[in-house]
């Protein structure tokens, strides 16, 4: 432990001045300009952290990086309750929670402020749950310390649908636990019994095991078979037929049987079958509930981003807090720098840019000025601008991408699992094969009725679908873990079934195909040129101007840069900024952002800056022309940054200045061709198309609600992901379909056996085990072979 | 066989000794986030 905690203050001190580039030492990113990080936040994160003493959480972020911070933007009192007399308590949803370093900072950082008696981070759900000393007023100090660390916190009262999960999880868990205690025990008296059968296991000691067998598994049959039972009679009630009706009718009539058995002092009883039979099929039923991984919320995470507050501002000049979702048009609003807008309207006063990537899908700020039109989600970037309220909460455009989100998504709920697809067909089958079973031998074979039950009970056993339970989830949660470990999270659980059929991928331009940040491609061969620009740019946080003093490999900022929001940046009678702020009569449009930059006395240079492809963008589309996989781009960005990209990664269908709706259409035209369409998108505009496509996928540096709108995300700078997720998908495709073809080919086997009237409990226990195994085998082969291609 | 009637009932006491374990685990939070629990250990506190 020593020598890693001399290794902990590295990163505040000189040593990161040892590249070509210095590092921020909180985020990472490149810094412009001098000093060790890229921004104030970045510097007040590392001072907070470090005045803590917890600055070992750079070296245990590993090859992580810390998010840069950014301001509150809610008003969390209005969320926190009242705890006893004198606490106050608030459960938050986390964005950035993503590794056990992060655990480790909230929850070290939390515990020494005074005030805050608990602070418990969760991993698994992203959940930080917060109880202090104080009220509820308190809680927007509290959550600013979560902020000013670059984490994302936001309210978690509105999905407070997550608990009730939380609740079937664990009483599954339970379940799970119960039958396999019962399992466990009743097999022990039941090998006995089966070994005894030779005649050395007196009568009476027989019947004493079962009765024994009935103690342990009636009980746990009774408590672990809860999860069927209820969906079996749901299912009945809704007069159809599940897979959960044989299942319960078979476990129920075996628990019966044998009782009778046990009583007649008979030498067979099922009291193991039905008791291991739960504990199988209770495996497979929480497999499935992993393989789910979280649930989609799409639009509890984009309704997240309406409970918001903003600042209004009364006629008498006094300003006020109001929660956004209380907004109504007529509003003036005072809109801060850093600050989301929460309604649509028009700015009034000020000039500033926003930046409405979330909205529209376009990668550079835009400019506003008194009488232009901003839509909720935008974030106003430079100055304090003041926005008349035209439509508010209900009548946003926000408000219109969720109504489409939900539309697409109970479109799309309407996919029926294949699994569940073989189930339907399969539980008619059973019932009918073990009532025939029952009748031949009842009416024709001559047996007494209790002997013809206990065959037909057999039966049921043996067609109860173990093998055919397992075959589907453990395929999944093998899947899923090995696409995890190649940084793929698999958010839907029909994901992988839906991205198997795929042969049609819609791709989104902005922070898809591209890395979403502009790189300086034009004008850089005029050095004092470069060099006198980047002097300036340094001054401004504009991703335009980052780019430039990228470019120029770090510049010191010039002092006394007067910025003029929306337009450029003025020094010393050098101008840089657009080509109207410079003065400039004919801009060239060739789909290039650009900067000019005038000086007196010398001509205009032009700076010009393209949003660079992912690294392997033209490899990973023809990997897909190579799977037959026709690709198509379509974006929100100008027509000439659209042509570029598309030119650039080789793709020649596109189309450009598509709004979300469109989006959406073009999604649902695609779907009545018959084309089943993966779609591929990060912004807030490219949810509703997520959510209407067959199957989705989204970087992992998207918006969280477009996150929950797809099916999978991922990790990294390159679309290889992509190719692994589909090559995956379609070979967890064929081990499902071998599954359940092995599942199937069993029962054909035994069936026979079974009403034959040849199946003991000890041959049904050994066939049960051995299918189980098999499948199960199958489905490991998936996360041992390598990918058979791909980036 | 008379170690039957001590045996069997050992073993039942076992069984259902960590079955109760197990369940108290679970309503103490011990499952709740397998993922956290696992980075948890690894940083003592300082």
């Amino acid at each position: 432990m020593t020598s890693s905690a001399l290794a902990t203050s590295a990163p505040s001190t000189s040593a990161t001045h040892a590249g070509a580039e210095t590092r921020c030492a909180h985020c990472g990113e490149v810094v412009c300009g001098k000093g060790d990080y890229c921004c104030i936040g970045c510097a007040s994160a590392h001072a907070i952290i470090d005045a803590a003493g917890l600055a070992a959480f750079y070296r245990r972020l590993e090859d992580r990086h810390a998010k840069r911070p950014v301001p509150l933007e809610t008003d969390f009192s209005t969320h926190a309750r009242v705890v006893g007399t004198s606490q106050a308590a608030l459960d938050l949803l986390v964005d950035g929670l993503d590794c056990a370093a992060c655990v480790w900072l909230l929850e070290s950082l939390l515990a020494r402020h005074p005030a805050i008696l608990r602070a418990r981070a969760n991993l698994s759900t992203r959940r930080l749950s917060l109880r202090w000393q104080g009220t509820p007023a308190d809680a927007n100090g509290h959550v600013g310390l979560v902020a000013a660390l670059g984490f994302r916190p936001a309210p978690y009262d509105i999905v407070a649908v997550a608990d009730r999960d939380d609740a079937e999880a664990r009483d599954l868990m339970r379940s799970l636990a119960v039958a396999g205690f019962a399992a466990a025990n009743v097999m022990l008296l039941s090998v006995a019994v089966w070994s005894g059968h030779d005649g050395s296991m007196g009568e009476a000691t027989r019947t004493l095991f079962h009765w024994l067998s009935a103690a342990i598994a009636l009980p746990a049959v009774a408590y672990a078979g809860r999860p069927f039972f209820r969906s079996a009679w749901a299912a009945l009630r809704a007069g159809r037929t599940n897979m959960d009706v044989p299942i319960s009718i078979g476990v129920t009539l075996a628990c019966v049987v044998s009782l009778h058995e046990a009583w007649a002092g008979q030498q067979h009883a099922y009291f193991d079958s039905a008791v291991t039979l739960l504990f199988f099929l209770l495996i497979g039923r929480y497999l499935d509930r992993r393989a789910r991984g979280k649930a989609r919320h799409a639009v509890r995470a984009l309704l997240a981003l309406a409970s918001r507050s903003a600042t209004v501002v009364h006629g008498d000049g006094a300003t006020m807090q109001r929660r956004v979702d209380q907004l109504v048009a007529g509003d003036m609003l005072l809109v801060a720098p850093g600050e989301r807008l929460g309604a649509d309207g028009a700015v009034v006063d000020g000039r500033s840019s926003m930046d409405a990537a979330l909205v529209s899908g376009e990668s550079l700020p835009q400019p506003v000025e008194p009488g232009s039109r901003v839509f909720a989600g935008m974030i106003n970037l430079a100055a304090p601008i003041r926005v008349r309220v035209t439509a508010a909460g209900e009548h946003t455009l926000l408000s219109e991408i969720v109504r489409l989100v939900e539309a697409a998504e109970r479109g799309r709920s309407r996919f029926v699992a294949l699994a569940d697809r073989v189930a339907r067909a399969y539980a008619p089958v059973v019932h009918l094969t073990a009532l025939l079973t029952f009748l031949g031998w009842f009416l024709i074979g001559g047996l007494p009725w209790d002997r013809a039950l206990l065959v037909a009970t057999a039966v049921l056993i043996i067609t109860c679908p173990c093998a055919l339970a397992l075959a589907v989830p453990i395929v999944q949660v093998v899947a899923g873990s090995r696409l995890l470990r190649r940084g793929v999270l698999l958010l839907s659980p029909t994901a992988l079934e839906r991205i198997a059929r795929i042969d049609h991928v819609v791709l989104d331009k902005t922070g898809t195909l591209t890395l979403g940040r502009p790189e300086l491609v034009e004008g850089g061969a005029d050095r004092t040129a470069l060099d006198a620009a980047a002097g300036i740019a340094a001054n401004s946080r504009h991703p335009l101007a980052q780019a430039l003093v990228r470019a120029a490999g770090g510049a010191a900022p010039v002092a006394g840069v007067i910025e003029r929001p929306g337009q450029g940046l003025e020094w010393n009678g050098l101008r840089l900024g657009s080509a109207r702020f410079c003065g400039i009569a004919r801009p060239v449009d060739d789909g290039l952002s650009e900067l000019w930059l005038t000086r007196p006395g010398l001509p205009p240079s032009r700076f010009a800056f393209a949003d660079r492809l992912r690294p392997d963008a033209g490899q990973a589309i023809a990997e897909l022309r190579r799977r037959g996989i026709a690709v198509e781009l379509l974006s929100g960005d100008r027509r000439t940054a659209v042509a570029r990209a598309a030119a650039e990664a080789g793709i020649d269908k596109w189309r450009a200045e598509t709004t979300p709706a469109a989006k959406a259409d073009r999604l649902a035209a695609l779907t009545a061709l018959g084309k089943r369409v993966l779609m591929a998108g990060d912004g807030l505009n490219d949810a509703p198309a997520l959510a209407a496509a067959h199957a989705s996928i989204s970087p992992a540096t998207a918006a969280e609600a477009t996150q929950n709108a797809a099916d999978a995300v991922f990790q990294g700078d390159g679309l290889a992901p992509m190719i692994e997720i589909i090559d995956v998908a379609r070979r967890a495709d064929r081990l499902v379909r071998q599954n359940l073809a092995l599942a199937l080919l069993y029962n054909l086997a035994a069936v026979p056996l079974a009403i034959l009237g040849s199946v003991t409990p000890l041959v049904a226990a050994v066939a049960m085990s051995s299918s189980s195994l098999l499948v199960i085998g199958n489905a490991l082969r998936l996360g041992r072979t390598p990918s058979s291609g791909g980036a | 066989m008379d170690s039957l009637l001590v045996l069997v009932p050992v073993a039942l006491l076992l069984g259902l000794m960590a079955l109760a374990a197990f369940l108290w685990a679970l309503r103490n939070g011990q499952f709740d986030d397998p993922d956290g629990s696992a980075g948890r250990i690894l940083f003592d506190d300082e």
